[in-house]
């Protein structure tokens, strides 16, 4: 276990270095919460193309529905395609009040991609909007990975490009860039779209950013109450610290 | 209210309520000339009840088990009513206990608020503080992310590093496994919510008994007590109920807006409150890229990697580690100044606590930072800068040239 400590603070030195060199810059995207129309849309997407091998199991359908301005009746119909198999071995349609469990089976996945999917429910929260906005938005055509297209946010991730029909393919661009080592690096400057899809860059990379937007509601749906209530609080305190100090002036006037 | 005042008088002959009372609040005496640093006691107290009734209730809803303990928390922050309120109450809660003791050992140290007759009440401070870091410890292996998981084996490897054959079973004992495991969880879970909170209780408790049989200190470090009026009565001492209780809720107030602020627009404070990793899952198998304490551990984990493993083992960076703490027990004997604020003291002790405490802060940032050749050799600088005040601390009072201390106190 000694070994294990020595190996751990070893092990520091190395991630730096990678940090420092293989990052590449976030895009920023601007999400808004209050924009229902494009959390709606976000959703939309994410139960068509995420919750097929991706869960979110911390999040209720009705409650998407309420925070979202949908009936349930909504929902229902048109954003849940799960089924649940812990009933009955056919499977029934999850119910509105149901978790956003995932559509295949965990021991597909293993064979399918060689590792288990990561559940998303949280994932905004892990990496941020900007890391997820980058990741969608750089798949790129790559005839060396299993699925033919990698991604420059996340390189070698193993999921393939789902929404390769929406966005179309694209290529990299390269230029070769001197490292710190002295050696040449190839580094993508940017991407060409080779198969078009059927939307526009601008039609996609604003779908992307409702998609983001969504992931950040799901991350955490308090977040849509708890900075207009923190205000009131706040306010609430404001007033009442200067109740609490005439109360202390009063009591402390004879005091010298 | 006749009705009243015999029921009291019938509780008073069978538990010495009114008694207590006046010897504990409207009629224990404190110095009148308490500034801003004297709010930090109270406060440490409110964070300490907050924690116990918000953990109440998450404990009602949080499940110890590695299969479902972080999906729970989510139930919490969205299926629970008011769940995630309570939550970040808890999670601000951990950061602002921290952030209010460490402000008031600050102010012991200022103000020579552990000297000769206040030594026990010191230990027993620095007491609190180590089961305080015990508690938080253990409850952040509670939400089972990946910050929880990697942090919680990081700590128990270090009693691995205990040599002679003991660190290895030693820390298996500790887990309960040969890895952070559901067995480690439950257990942690039982410290957390009982062994812990219980020690935490009665140590307060002696605390405060203790401080009230010396009386507290002041920013002028005089003892009141010495010049007392005809009535017994310290004549620089006002009775802590209703004058200090009405300052307090002012404090509890201010504190109140901070701590609201951060719980309702930054629960997460930039990654530093809630650690961004932790909201991955534990996964054995995946090492996060950088392990991080959270920040009030970090001071300490800056000095654990400052220390060069000798003999192949971390052990002395372990022992430094430990020392930093334990040093703060002797620190009454340390210091043998006759005079004790900061107020009547020379410019070298002056001088000394300031760098005291640059080097805790530039510590703690140190502690977030991945480690690079510079920042180590940083880091080595600064704990010897931590440790080396408590050597000046045996000379400053040799050669420093301190200001008269009043007979009263100035207000």
């Amino acid at each position: 276990m000694k070994k294990t400590i020595l190996a751990f603070l070893m092990s520091m030195l190395p991630v730096l270095a990678m940090a420092a060199g293989g990052g590449m810059k976030n895009y920023a995207v601007d999400i808004d919460l209050n924009n229902k129309a494009s959390l709606q849309n976000g959703a939309k997407l994410f139960v068509n193309y995420c919750l097929s091998c991706h869960s979110a199991q911390a999040m209720r359908y009705n409650r998407m529905a309420k925070d979202l301005g949908m009936t349930e009746e909504q929902v229902k119909n048109n954003l849940i395609f799960t089924a649940d198999y812990s009933k009955k071995p056919e499977g029934e349609t999850n119910k509105v009040g149901s978790l956003m469990e995932v559509a295949m089976w965990t021991k597909d996945a293993k064979s399918w991609f060689g590792t288990k999917v990561p559940d998303l429910s949280v994932v905004a929260r892990a990496r941020g909007a900007d890391w997820l906005y980058t990741y969608l938005t750089t798949f790129y055509i790559d005839e060396s990975r299993p699925f033919g297209v990698n991604n420059q946010r996340f390189p070698s991730v193993g999921m393939p490009h789902v929404m390769w029909e929406l966005e179309g393919l694209k290529k990299a661009v390269y230029k070769t860039e001197k490292g710190a080592d002295g050696k040449d690096h190839k580094v993508i400057t940017g991407f060409e779209t080779v198969v078009p899809g059927k939307m526009s860059k601008v039609e996609f990379d604003s779908a992307m950013r409702d998609l983001v937007n969504y992931m950040v509601y799901m991350g955490e749906p308090a977040l849509l109450v708890r900075k207009t209530m923190g205000v009131w609080v706040l306010l609430f305190l404001v007033i009442f610290f200067f109740v609490a100090y005439a109360l202390k002036k009063e009591y402390w006037k004879d005091i010298h | 209210m006749d009705k009243l005042v015999a029921f009291l008088g019938w509780i008073d002959d069978r538990f010495p309520l009114t008694k207590m009372w006046k010897e504990h609040l409207s009629e224990y005496y404190a110095p009148k000339n308490f500034n801003f640093w004297y709010f930090f006691g109270s406060l440490a107290l409110l964070v300490f009840v907050l924690q116990i009734v918000t953990g109440i209730v998450l404990t009602m809803y949080y499940k110890p088990d590695g299969e479902t303990a972080f999906f729970s928390v989510e139930y919490i922050m969205r299926d629970v009513n008011w769940g995630w309120f309570i939550r970040y109450m808890h999670s601000t809660g951990a950061s602002a206990f921290f952030l209010v003791v460490y402000l008031h050992m600050f102010r012991g140290m200022m103000y020579g608020s552990y000297k000769k007759p206040r030594e026990l009440l010191w230990i027993i401070g620095v007491m609190i503080y180590l089961a305080l870091m015990a508690e938080a410890f253990f409850g952040y292996l509670l939400p089972w992310g990946q910050m929880s998981f990697w942090g919680a084996q990081v700590i128990v490897n270090l009693f691995a590093a205990v040599p002679f054959g003991i660190g290895e079973p030693l820390s298996e004992w500790i887990r309960g496994d040969f890895v952070i495991s559901d067995a480690t969880l439950n257990r942690f879970f039982a410290f957390h919510v009982i062994a812990l909170p219980f020690v935490l209780a009665a140590l307060i408790v002696v605390h405060v008994i203790a401080l009230h049989e010396t009386g507290s200190n002041n920013p002028d470090g005089i003892e009141i007590k010495k010049n007392k009026g005809p009535d017994g009565i310290p004549l620089d001492g006002i009775p802590f109920h209703p004058y200090y209780t009405v300052k307090d809720i002012v404090g509890v107030v201010v504190f109140f807006i901070f701590f609201f602020a951060i719980v309702f627009f930054a629960p997460e404070m930039g990654g530093y409150f809630i650690e961004h990793p932790n909201f991955e899952q534990a996964d054995p198998l995946k090492t996060p890229d950088h392990i991080a304490p959270v920040w009030y551990f970090t001071p300490f984990y800056a000095m654990l990697r400052a220390v060069p493993p000798m003999f192949g083992s971390q052990f002395p960076g372990v022992i430094v580690m430990g020392a930093a703490i334990v040093v703060l027990f002797f620190l009454p004997w340390i210091d043998r100044s006759p005079v004790k604020s900061i107020r009547y003291r020379g410019n070298c002790f002056k001088i000394a606590l300031g760098v005291f405490v640059v080097s805790f802060v530039v510590l703690g940032w140190l502690g977030v930072q991945p480690s690079t050749p510079g920042k180590t050799i940083l880091a080595q600088i600064f704990t010897a800068l931590y440790f080396a005040y408590f050597v000046a601390l045996w000379f400053i009072p040799k050669i420093e040239k301190t200001k008269p201390v009043p007979e009263r106190l100035t207000s």
